[in-house]
C-alpha cells in the first residue's frame, strides 16, 4: 500500500498515529471475529488504517475506536462479498432473518449449577461460531465495550436493532455454552 | 410486563443502558419471576466470564510495520531514510531485529529529536484528560495494565514512600511507537516517566537536560531507554531518578 504525494504530510501522520495506532489491537481483534481468518483480518485491517488515514481530514470525532470500526467493517464487508463466490462462503442469515422474534428459540429452564468457565480458546471457539450479524454486535459490545448508540453507528442499524440483536446473540451463545458444557461432562 | 419483553429488555438492563423508568419495570418482572431472574443470573455469568478470559487478540508486529511503512515518516533525516529502507526490502531481517535497528539508529543521530517528542508528549499529557489511561496508585494494578498493550511493559515502581506518588499509567507515541509512561506527582507536579525499549543492555549513566523549560533526567538500564520529564527543579529530578534507580536495583537484588 503506497500512500499518494499529496498525502505525504508529516503533520497529519503525527496526529493520525497518535489518534488512530493505540487502537490497533482492537482493530486487529473485531477483524479477527469478523473473518474468522489471521490472514484476512490482517488484510482487512491494514486496508482500513489506509483509508482511515486518507479520510483523516474528515474525521470529526467523536471517539476514534468507533470510527475505526466502522471503516474496517466495510472492508470486512467486502471481504464477505468476495468470499461469496469462493468455496467456503461465509454464512449469513436471509434478509430480515434477525427480526425472528426471540421467543422462537425461547431459553430452556436456566440451569441450577454454576455456569462452568472455559479457557480463553474455548470461549473464543464459542464467540466465533455465532452468526452474523450476532457476531458483530455480541464482539462490539462484549469485546470492545461499546454503547448502544455507537454499536449503531458502526453497524448503520437502529438502536432497537442492536438491542434484539444483542438480545438474540446472548441467548445462542448460552445455548452453545450449556451444550460444551455438556460435552465436556 | 411479560417474559417476552423482558428477556430482551434484560440485556439492557444488565448493559445499563435502560432508563430508569424501564430498569424499575424489568427489576419488577425480574423479582416476580424465577425463569427471568435464573435468566439473568446466567447472562452475567457468561459476560463476567467473558470478561476475564483471554478473548482478544494482539495485532502482529508486522502488521503494525506495514501500515507505519506506508504512513509519512515524521521528520525522518535522510540517513535513517536509507538505512529503514535498506532493511525494509531485505525480506529476510525479521521484525524484531527490525525494531532493534531502529533503535540503534537513532541512538547515534536522533537523541535530541527524541527529547523534544518527550517534551511535546509531556506537554499533551497535561492537558485534561489526558494525563492518565489507568488511574492507580497500586503498582500491582498499573504494572499489568500495560501487559499485552505493549512488547515490553515498563517497570512500575511505588515512590510514595520517598516522596514521589504514583498515580497511574497511560499509553503514549514517541519516536512514531507506542511508549509506555509511569506518571508520578510530588505536589502539584507532575513527572512524566517514558520507558522505551532499546536495542543495547549497555548502562548508560543519567544525563540532565533542559528542554523548552522542562527538566529531562535521560537514563538506560538493562535493555531500557528511561526519560523522566517535569517542572521539577534538576535536583528534585535528579532525587526522583535516584530514588527509582535505587528501588530497581533493590527490587533485583531482593
Ligand atoms: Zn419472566
Amino acid at each position: 500500500m503506497v500512500v499518494k504525494a499529496s498525502q505525504d504530510d508529516p503533520e497529519k501522520a503525527r496526529r493520525f498515529r497518535e489518534a488512530a495506532l493505540p487502537y490497533l489491537d482492537d482493530a486487529y481483534t473485531l477483524a479477527r471475529y469478523l473473518l474468522r481468518d489471521a490472514a484476512d483480518a490482517e488484510d482487512a485491517v491494514q486496508e482500513c488504517y489506509l483509508r482511515a488515514y486518507k479520510h483523516f481530514d474528515s474525521y470529526r470525532g467523536p471517539a476514534m475506536k468507533p470510527w475505526l470500526f466502522a471503516i474496517l467493517r466495510n472492508v470486512c464487508r467486502a471481504e464477505y462479498a468476495r468470499r461469496k463466490t469462493a468455496p467456503t462462503a461465509v454464512e449469513e442469515l436471509p434478509e430480515g432473518g434477525d427480526q425472528t422474534p426471540l421467543w422462537n428459540e425461547a431459553p430452556e429452564t436456566p440451569e441450577k449449577q454454576l455456569l462452568r468457565r472455559f479457557d480463553g480458546d474455548t470461549v473464543r471457539k464459542l464467540v466465533a461460531a455465532l452468526a452474523e450479524p450476532f457476531r458483530e454486535t455480541f464482539v462490539l459490545r462484549e469485546i470492545q465495550n461499546l454503547s448502544y448508540r455507537e454499536i449503531a453507528d458502526v453497524a448503520a442499524v437502529p438502536v432497537g436493532t442492536v438491542m434484539s440483536r444483542l438480545a438474540r446473540a446472548r441467548a445462542m451463545l448460552r445455548s452453545a455454552w450449556l451444550a460444551e458444557q455438556e460435552q465436556v461432562k | 410486563m411479560n417474559c417476552e419483553e423482558a428477556e430482551v429488555l434484560v440485556h439492557a438492563l444488565i448493559d445499563g443502558e435502560l432508563d430508569a423508568g424501564h430498569a424499575r419495570e424489568v427489576e419488577a418482572h425480574i423479582e416476580g419471576c424465577a425463569h427471568c431472574a435464573a435468566l439473568m443470573k446466567e447472562y452475567q455469568e457468561i459476560r463476567q466470564a467473558i470478561a476475564e478470559s483471554d478473548v482478544r487478540y494482539k495485532a502482529p508486529l508486522e502488521l503494525r510495520r506495514k501500515i507505519e511503512k506506508a504512513l509519512p515518516q515524521p521528520q525522518a533525516a535522510p540517513s535513517r531514510r536509507s538505512v529503514l529502507r535498506g532493511f525494509a526490502m531485505g525480506s529476510a531481517v525479521s521484525a524484531m531485529a527490525a525494531t532493534g535497528l531502529v533503535a540503534i539508529v537513532l541512538r547515534n543521530d536522533d537523541e535530541q529529536r527524541i527529547e523534544n517528542e518527550v517534551v511535546s508528549a509531556h506537554l499533551r499529557s497535561l492537558q485534561a484528560g489526558h494525563l492518565i489511561d489507568v488511574v492507580s496508585t497500586d503498582q500491582h494494578t498499573v504494572k499489568p495494565w500495560f501487559n499485552g498493550k505493549l512488547d515490553v511493559s515498563p517497570p512500575v515502581i511505588d515512590l510514595t514512600a520517598q516522596g514521589f506518588t504514583l498515580i497511574g499509567g497511560r499509553l503514549d507515541y514517541v519516536n512514531a511507537r507506542e511508549i509506555g509512561a509511569v506518571v508520578y506527582k510530588r505536589r502539584q507536579h507532575v513527572i512524566n516517566l517514558f520507558v522505551a525499549q532499546t536495542a543495547s543492555t549497555d548502562r548508560k549513566s543519567a544525563k540532565i537536560s533542559t528542554l523548552q523549560g522542562f527538566n529531562i533526567r535521560r537514563w538506560s538500564d538493562r535493555g531500557l531507554n528511561y526519560w523522566a520529564v517535569s517542572d521539577l527543579g534538576a535536583d528534585e529530578l535528579t532525587e526522583f531518578g535516584d530514588k527509582f534507580e535505587g528501588a530497581m536495583r533493590a527490587n533485583k537484588e531482593g
